[in-house]
């Protein structure tokens, strides 16, 4: 399988505390890939360099080398912007903006791309078909994002991201804030939309890992412990550290 | 949790090693009956294989609801599968030793008569070394004996093509005892598929640990080998 | 195992619940002999021509306050107009540009000594640098002192309402690819705009009632308010002060009285008005 995104040699930096040691981790293009390990063991840190969104807090930085397609993302003389349209972020809490449904799909859309009234409709309309979310919103496109339900107002998030054409997605813990009747819709999203993009998602489930991703890795304390197709993880890992996570013994 | 589920597996683990005493126990007592000829034993034994397959299932229920509920990965979920299996197999080792029982009456009536008599002692001191050494292999979660249980087939396999080569012999010599030395073959059948289910029962011991942590598979490796 | 009386426990409970209740009575009981006392003195005072008549002379019947009213709106609304913009930036600054520490401490700093001032100091403050250098009191003057008492308390109730806003609607926004000034503005400012502007409508009703600044800057006229730049302006506070006190004629008294209920009743709307905004904004989550 092709490679998307192959991270060299990083190390992350809270100010003076070093939270990420020497991760090197190959995502796979159009495959899921789980990042699963104990609370605070860097799962977050590590795929918020993705996208740069770590550049918000002045006293975190990042070293070492994140090649996209084979360029270096972190570098400086990248065009963020263009970056962050590339590599879609969802969040844990989901966040539509303050804003009719339409225009939540609509404002990042117009920002990025130059489009006549009816082709902003129609992508419009493509991105909520992607998500699983229009014909539950075809009637309310005017209504305001924030009336939705929360496994509905995650999905608009992700109509969202994937209205802009990205090519991965980072999912950071998507529906540990929803209800499982609502996850399992998102869940199944998730394998539709790995045919189009390339998924990258954090999460504290262990059985949402197994259930859906291609490849699993395994954090702790800020290192990469082991990674491998998860079938092989789930019955039979390679490292002591591992196996005890996912059995249970701790964390 | 976590607890309650190491003690289920506990509880799992003693079910089948209690069954599996009473198996070995079920077919000591039917090779004995038929070197001595004792019919009373052999109807006990095939009156009790009902207890038997009731705690097959009980055992098998028990792994159906720990996989429901705690849904076991990893080395958990091997132990679980690997009870399974071995729950079944050892069942049908019960089956075996009541299939011998079954022979015993006629074994014992043409016994009054003179006759050749098939030597069973070897055969059937290595076929229930080796159901030992699978047990006390899955006892001790030890690899070592498990890869010897596997090398004892052979002679066992070897022996059952012996006696059918006797027993063909013996039949041609003698036509009207046709009947004693065909017990006798299906006697050395079971005792021949009691060894062949204590090699799959080493197997999935070695399954079950080979799938285990790097550090520890490579010294079990290098000791099988 | 011996069991703990639930006695002290309950008394204890009892006692606490019934303090509570009785600070709350007693502050709303003051609340209400205030609207009430204001309400008695005051309802005689209004008629239709009270609200349509410009104030008069002592002496002059058929007085009212209608030039002191707009004169009002007019004070306050500039005073608005003045110190609203620069107070939202700062308090964007505050919040969503921290690492202008410097800039951030200084605001802060220069915010904390404003609203500590007392409101008098202001006002002489205006006078002397506004009122004597262009030569005449002024209604604008007296916007300029009430924005400065505004501009603090704006600036807080905007830091705080956009602290409110979560990081993550933040960062959801960058990870699209918006810059941050459109995060800031149209994503920020826009999830907090009810709890922008409730802070400015607060900030209007505390102020419509100061008196101190604007005895020293827009000082009070019986004509009509038009001259607010260059002129004394009426205006409501200093018409009660001066009704009340400084005259000794009972329908003075009196038209001071309806003054201060209209002031009393304006302030309230305006509380009630953001309560409702506020509320709505709950109920859209």
């Amino acid at each position: 399988m092709a490679i998307k995104i192959q991270t060299k040699n990083l190390n992350f930096f809270y100010g003076e505390h070093q939270a990420l040691f020497d991760n090197d981790l190959t995502v796979e293009e159009n495959a899921i890939t789980a990042v699963i390990g104990p609370s605070g063991c860097g799962k977050s840190t590590h795929l918020r360099v993705y996208n740069r969104i770590f550049e918000l807090y002045r006293e975190q930085r990042a070293e070492g080398e994140v090649l996209l397609d084979g360029q270096n993302i972190l570098s400086d003389d990248v065009d963020v912007l263009e970056l962050r349209r590339r590599i879609g972020m969802i969040f844990q809490k989901p966040t539509p903006f303050p804003m009719s449904v339409f225009e939540n799909v609509a404002y990042p859309l117009r920002l990025h791309y130059k489009l006549s009234r009816s082709e902003l409709a129609d992508r419009v309309r493509q991105a909520l078909i992607g998500a699983s979310l229009w014909d539950e919103v075809k009637d309310k496109l005017k209504a305001s994002g924030l009336a939705l339900s929360g496994g509905q107002q995650q999905r608009l998030c992700i109509a969202r991201a994937i209205a802009v054409e990205p090519e991965v997605l980072l999912m950071d813990e998507p529906t540990s804030a929803i209800d499982p009747v609502a996850t399992l819709k998102i869940e199944e999203l998730m394998v539709t939309l790995k045919k189009q993009f390339t998924i990258v998602i954090v999460t504290h489930n262990m059985q949402q890992a197994a259930r859906i991703s291609d490849v699993t890795a395994f954090f702790y304390k800020g290192k990469i412990i082991e990674t491998g197709p998860t079938k092989q993880i789930f019955t039979n890992p390679r490292n002591r550290k591992t196996e005890e996570y996912i059995t249970g013994r701790f964390g | 949790m976590k607890s309650h589920f190491i003690q289920a597996i506990r509880n799992l683990k003693d079910m089948l090693a209690n069954l599996a005493a009473k198996v070995e126990h079920t077919v000591h007592l039917a090779v004995e009956a038929v070197i001595n000829h004792q019919v009373d034993i052999a109807e006990q034994i095939i009156n009790q294989d009902n207890e038997i397959d009731r705690e097959e299932i009980a055992i098998e229920e028990e792994c159906l609801k720990i996989l429901a509920l705690y849904q076991p990965v990893a080395g958990d979920l091997r132990q679980v599968i690997t009870i399974l299996k071995i729950n079944n197999e050892i069942e049908r080792v019960a089956d075996m030793a009541v299939n011998i029982a079954e022979r015993v009456p006629d074994l014992a009536q043409f016994a009054e008569n003179q006759v050749d008599k098939f030597d069973f002692s070897i055969m059937v001191a290595k076929a229930c070394d080796m159901l030992k050494k699978s047990l006390d292999s899955l006892a001790y979660h030890d690899v070592v004996t498990a890869a010897e249980v596997i090398r004892l087939d052979d002679a066992v396999d070897d022996i059952h093509r012996d006696n059918y080569d006797v027993a063909r012999e013996q039949i041609l010599r003698h036509p009207a005892q046709a009947g004693y030395y065909l017990d006798c073959l299906t006697v050395s059948h079971c005792l021949e598929r009691i060894a062949d289910i204590a090699t799959n029962i080493a197997e999935d011991i070695i399954y079950l640990e080979s799938g285990n942590i790097v550090r520890h598979s490579r010294e079990g490796n290098n000791h099988a080998r | 195992m011996k069991k703990k009386t639930i006695f002290f426990r309950k008394s204890a409970d009892r006692l606490v619940r019934f303090a509570s209740g009785l600070a709350v009575a007693v502050a709303v009981a003051v609340m209400f002999w205030i609207i009430f006392t204001v309400f008695r003195h005051g309802s005689a005072a209004l008629k239709l021509s009270f609200f349509l008549n410009p104030s008069k002379p002592y002496g002059i019947p058929d007085g009212g306050i209608a030039n002191a009213l707009i004169g009002t709106v007019f004070i306050t609304f500039g005073a608005a107009v003045i110190a609203t913009p620069p107070a939202l930036l700062g308090g964007i600054c505050l919040s969503e540009y921290k690492e202008f520490r410097r800039l951030n401490a200084t605001l802060r700093f220069a915010a904390n000594v404003m609203m500590g001032m007392p409101s008098v100091i202001v006002g002489l403050y205006v006078y002397t640098s506004v009122v004597v250098p262009t030569g005449n009191f002024s209604g604008f003057a007296g916007s300029i002192a009430l924005a400065i008492i505004m501009f603090p308390v704006i600036m807080r109730t905007t830091e705080d309402m956009l602290g409110m806003v979560p990081y993550s609607l933040r960062e959801s926004a960058l990870a699209l690819g918006l810059t941050r000034t459109r995060t800031t503005i149209q994503i920020v400012c826009r999830s907090a705009r009810k709890g922008l502007l409730t802070g400015i409508l607060l900030a209007l009703s505390r102020v419509s009632g100061e008196t101190a600044p604007l005895l020293f800057t827009a000082l009070f006229a019986d004509r009509w308010p038009w001259g607010y730049f260059t002129q004394p302006t009426a205006n409501l506070p200093v018409l009660i002060t001066e009704y009340s006190t400084n005259s000794p004629f009972a329908e003075m008294h009196q038209a001071g009285w309806g003054a201060a209920l209209v002031v009393t009743v304006l302030v309230l709307a305006i509380n009630v008005a953001t309560r409702i905004i506020f509320r709505e904004k709950k109920h859209g989550h």
